[in-house]
């Protein structure tokens, strides 16, 4: 079956030659017209719109975004915030930084419609630190939003006032958990907060009701305004509504960022025909499809089991290549659609070493609050990185596993997830490539990139 | 008295018993009530919950309902409604109580997860028990018998980190034992109100440390030893004097203020090493002052009085007694009672002055309060003084009367209870025109003027009680023999008190108590021995009016703004 072409919604405009990040050449191209039409409905309708469409997050967790604005306690008579999440860290995922860059406007007038659907009166961009030029185009671009009333006091005479501050982090990917977001906007440490009592939507930023939802997310809204929820939802597929972005990289013919209705396109699809392939005279290895926190896929290993498709049960009989790229079928066979980076490994790749360098990352971004992450993280990085560095032994795999397993679940954040599933999978499906990794290793030339 | 209004109860089930508990309790408190323990590292009771060691980990489950129709879901099997397992552990600290929630403290998901964590706290440890002062007290140490491996699977380099920082004048850190548990940071922040402490680089090598150009050094910094669970936090005034299970501990209270902290004197073989605060919720929660602590230094000083004298001379204590009771006889006498003394010995003092036709005055000592566990009444027992009626005003810091009295040759003959009258405002001519009868423990102008001087013991060398600034009566006891020489106040007073004539009173606590409810109204019906470790609090109705001196501290409202508020 061919690859179905590309649907660029959110990356619409993304290089186009001539596209501009400023005000001028978005309102050329339609821009806040969306906010102009929706400014005077009534919050409500917006957000049963967004409720209609079925939108799920698109910062990982794949949360319905609906039901987040759901959650929000609207009865405190405390202030609502509203935070967008521009910490994109995950490795292997770079989609939120090309809106930004390129696109700002977009994220400015999908975040000023969410918060009016949520009468929100003040909005953060929370940006990664390592994004200083994505922090200038922003705070350029509200600057000229609020020039034109898009933002700021009483946008477009509606009497409806909202104010948009971009918040540059200090480099940590765990700025990026929502609640150590939200202390790192408090000024604090980036220390996760413990769930219950502080869910964001009750007692967020400073203590008051908070929706935190993605860059990207923010866009989706911006273009469920302006068809209405139950048309967005017509793209894509049941439960995995709208378009995808998958931020290819590693070893494909085309790396990139590629767009689709989501669930209408399969792993193989993605990486054989629009990616054009394993590089030449290789073969693909494995795939890490959501980021590098999401469990690893090893070509050659079959899923099996009943699915729903409609009312009805289906079986389903699936090599790596034939997985519809949504969050259902991800998660079915033992992974996760996360943020939409897939990550290819070709047989050119050693599996441990590929491991010590995830190790490596999770391991110095790791906030050392509770016990398990903090202790199990360094742990298995200071054994996969004895590993690499010559000092193998056998029964390394069997500890790493049980290390790892000590520590998802456990946690105050998903972080102990992200750091122990890589750990976890890679010693499952390539278990054999541990225990022998010692013998390996003396074959390998002395002189080869030096490692973690 | 108020009743206290009766806590809405939540009906839990742990490890398959039923228990109704306030609402608001956490896992942890209610499995408590059971005598269950649920280990745990960064919970404190007295500190907000961070929920970071992950020791404290539970298995718990909600009663099963249908979604659509609320009805519980019954389980066919038993009958009873079916239980909703959550399938990952929750902590302990963090989970609030809520009607109908099922709890298994020692599951194998508990064990296994507790286990996990355990191994995880001692792979970067030092591991150095053997010479670490913490040794007997440590909470890692004792959990390890539990939860630990016996064994480890570690053997990668372990994290090097600063070894003995001073972090203050009275606190020592080794970085390398800190499990990060942040009970010290949140104790800074939130009790002591001094936010010195937190933690530097992140991960595994996150490590404490004082703010730049901060140091620990608040008079509340030694708490921060006592919370730590490990040995992180050492006091460097005790370190590496004595292993904790060689030492006594004894109930004892802070001399320092009328706050009357409770606190544990840990001695051995009749040396102190250490005072350290005891929990009680009324008065000083889990914590005392570092001041209050260091005067356990008092007992062994070099200038305690040990050799009983008369007229300079070395003596007896009958022969000093007797001389004593000559110049008393004489007339002309003046007592100067103390605040610092116990209901005990305040009430036979009071026969004494009784006997000799006079009242007695008392010295007060005022300072600022520190709105925590010093108030600004720094004597500890001046209500004890009011209750058993050796005064019946709020006393001076000078003795203004006094010296007029001696001035007009009215008084020939003081007796002070431990006060240093020069101190107290006399001038060195007024003290040198009276013959002065002194007991105490420590040697000062007076004691040196003094024609007959009986050493006396510390609080923390005898047994008594005193009455805080809510004239809350608590309980000290002995921890140490006194000095050779010395005899207890109780001893002395009641010997002066027959020689002047009077029957032979009881001259030890317990004897004495019985004619002491008899003859103080405030303390009818009460025995010394059937007061409870937490104190009792007495009807304070007839002092309501004087002007005392004390600010609001940690549990006290003065009337006056209590009435406002």
């Amino acid at each position: 079956m061919p690859a179905p072409a590309q649907s660029r919604v959110i990356f619409q405009h993304i290089d186009e030659p001539g596209y501009t990040n400023d005000l001028a050449c978005y309102v050329r191209h339609g821009g806040y017209e969306v906010l102009k039409k929706s400014i005077t409905r009534p919050p409500a309708d917006l957000i049963e719109e967004v409720k209609k469409s079925g939108l799920r997050g698109r910062g990982g967790a794949g949360f319905p975004c609906g039901v987040k604005w759901s959650l929000v306690d609207r009865k405190s008579g405390k202030p609502i915030y509203l935070i967008v999440n521009a910490d994109e860290s995950e490795p292997g995922t770079f989609k939120d930084r090309y809106i930004m860059h390129q696109d700002p406007h977009q994220l400015i007038e999908g975040t000023i419609l969410s918060c009016f659907a949520n009468n929100v009166k003040q909005a953060y961009i929370y940006i990664r630190g390592e994004m200083p030029e994505g922090a200038r185009i922003l705070e350029k671009a509200i600057a000229e939003a609020r020039a034109a009333n898009f933002a700021g006091p009483n946008i477009l005479g509606s009497g409806y006032s909202c104010e948009i501050y971009v918040h540059r982090g200090a480099g940590a990917y765990i700025c990026g958990e929502e609640t150590g977001l939200i202390e790192s906007l408090e000024g604090k440490r980036a220390n996760p907060r413990i769930k219950p009592p502080y869910f964001p939507a009750v007692l967020g930023l400073y203590q008051c009701p908070t929706i935190v939802n993605n860059v990207e997310t923010m866009c989706h809204v911006k273009v469920i305004a302006d068809l209405g929820g139950e048309a967005y939802a017509k793209t894509g597929t049941p439960g995995n509504t709208g378009t995808r972005i998958f931020c290819v990289s590693g070893h494909v013919q085309r790396p990139g960022y590629y767009e689709f209705p989501a669930g209408t396109i399969t792993m193989g699809q993605l990486l054989n025909e629009v990616c054009g392939g394993p590089l030449p005279g290789r073969t693909f290895k494995a795939v890490i499809p959501g980021g590098s926190s999401a469990k690893v896929l090893r070509f050659g290993e079959r899923y099996k089991g009943k699915r729903k498709v409609g009312a009805d049960m289906v079986d389903y009989d699936w090599g790596v290549e034939d997985v519809p790229m949504d969050f259902d079928c991800l998660a079915m066979i033992g992974s996760m659609g996360g943020s939409g980076g897939v990550i290819v490994m070709d047989d050119s790749v050693n599996m441990v070493e590929a491991l010590a360098n995830i190790n490596a990352f999770y391991q110095h971004e790791s906030c050392g609050q509770c016990t398990p992450c903090r202790e199990g993280s360094l742990w298995m990085k200071k054994i996969s990185s004895r590993m690499v560095h010559g000092q193998a032994r056998k029964e390394d795999a069997a500890l790493l596993k049980s290390v790892a397993d000590q520590i998802p679940g456990r946690t105050i954040c998903a972080f102990g997830e992200a750091c122990s599933w890589p750990t976890q999978s890679f010693l499952i499906k390539f278990k054999d490539e541990f225990e022998t990794y010692a013998e390996v290793k003396k074959t390998l030339p002395a002189d080869r990139l030096a490692l973690v | 008295m108020i009743a206290a209004p009766k806590p809405d109860l939540v009906t839990v089930n742990i490890d398959g018993v039923d228990i109704a508990v306030p609402k608001g309790t956490n896992v942890i408190e209610a499995a408590k009530q059971l005598q269950k323990d649920v280990p745990h590292y960064c919970y404190h009771p007295k500190l907000t919950v961070a929920g970071n060691c992950r020791m404290c980990m539970v298995e718990m489950g909600m009663p099963a309902v249908d979604p659509a129709t609320k009805a519980p879901v019954i389980d066919p099997a038993t009958g009873k409604q079916r239980i909703n397992w959550i399938p990952r552990p929750q902590i302990g600290c963090g989970t609030t109580v809520a009607p109908g929630m099922h709890i298994k403290t020692s599951s194998p998901m508990v064990k296994d997860a507790r286990e996990g964590v355990m191994e995880f706290l001692l792979i970067n440890h030092p591991l150095d028990c053997p010479i670490c002062d913490q040794a007997g007290e440590c909470k890692l140490q004792e959990q390890a018998t539990g939860y630990g491996r016996g064994y480890s699977r570690f053997i990668e380099e372990k994290n090097v980190k600063p070894k003995r920082t001073q972090l203050g004048p009275r606190v020592t850190l080794d970085d390398e034992r800190c499990i990060l548990c942040s009970r010290c940071v949140r104790f800074s922040k939130e009790i002591a109100k001094d936010d010195v402490l937190g933690f530097v680089d992140r991960g595994s090598y996150s490590t404490l440390t004082c703010h730049p150009g901060k140091k620990l050094e608040n008079n509340y910094s030694l708490n921060t030893v006592d919370i730590c669970p490990v040995g992180a936090l050492t006091s460097t005034d005790f370190r590496f004097k004595m292993r904790v299970w060689f030492l006594k501990q004894t109930n004892t209270l802070d001399i320092e203020s009328s706050v009357g902290v409770n606190a544990v004197i840990w001695s051995r073989e009749g040396v102190i090493y250490r005072l350290t605060p005891r929990r009680n919720d009324e008065v000083n929660d889990t914590w005392m002052s570092d001041s209050g602590r260091m005067l356990y230094k008092q007992v062994a000083a070099a200038d305690r009085l040990a050799a009983i004298t008369v007229n300079g001379a070395p003596s007896g204590l009958d022969i000093a007694i007797n001389a004593a009771a000559e110049l008393l006889k004489a007339g002309s006498v003046a007592v100067v009672g103390s605040g610092r003394a116990s209901v005990e010995e305040q009430f036979l003092l009071k026969k004494l002055a009784e006997q000799l036709g006079v009242s007695a005055a008392l010295v007060a000592r005022t300072g600022q309060g520190d709105t925590l566990l010093i108030s600004a009444d720094r004597n500890p027992n001046v209500r004890g003084a009011l209750v058993t009626g050796l005064i019946s005003a709020l006393p001076a810091a000078q003795l203004t009367q006094l010296a007029a009295d001696i001035d007009a040759g009215k008084v020939k003959t003081v007796v002070s209870h431990g006060e240093d009258l020069l101190a107290a405002g006399l001038t060195a001519a007024q003290l040198a025109k009276v013959s002065v009868i002194y007991l105490g423990t420590h040697a000062n102008a007076t004691s040196a003027a003094a024609k007959v001087v009986l050493p006396t013991l510390h609080t923390f060398e005898k047994a008594g009680t005193f009455v805080n600034q809510q004239f809350r009566i608590q309980t000290f006891a002995a921890a140490v023999p006194g000095p050779q020489g010395a005899t207890n106040d109780l001893a002395v007073l009641s010997k002066l008190v027959v020689a002047l004539g009077a029957p032979a009173t009881a001259s030890d606590v317990q004897a004495l108590w019985p004619a002491l409810a008899a003859a103080v109204p405030a303390l009818a019906t009460m025995l010394y021995k059937n007061i409870p470790e937490t104190g009792l609090l007495l009807d304070a109705t007839p002092w309501a009016s004087l002007p005392f001196v004390e600010g609001e501290t940690l549990k006290f409202k003065p009337v006056a703004s209590a009435l406002t508020t």
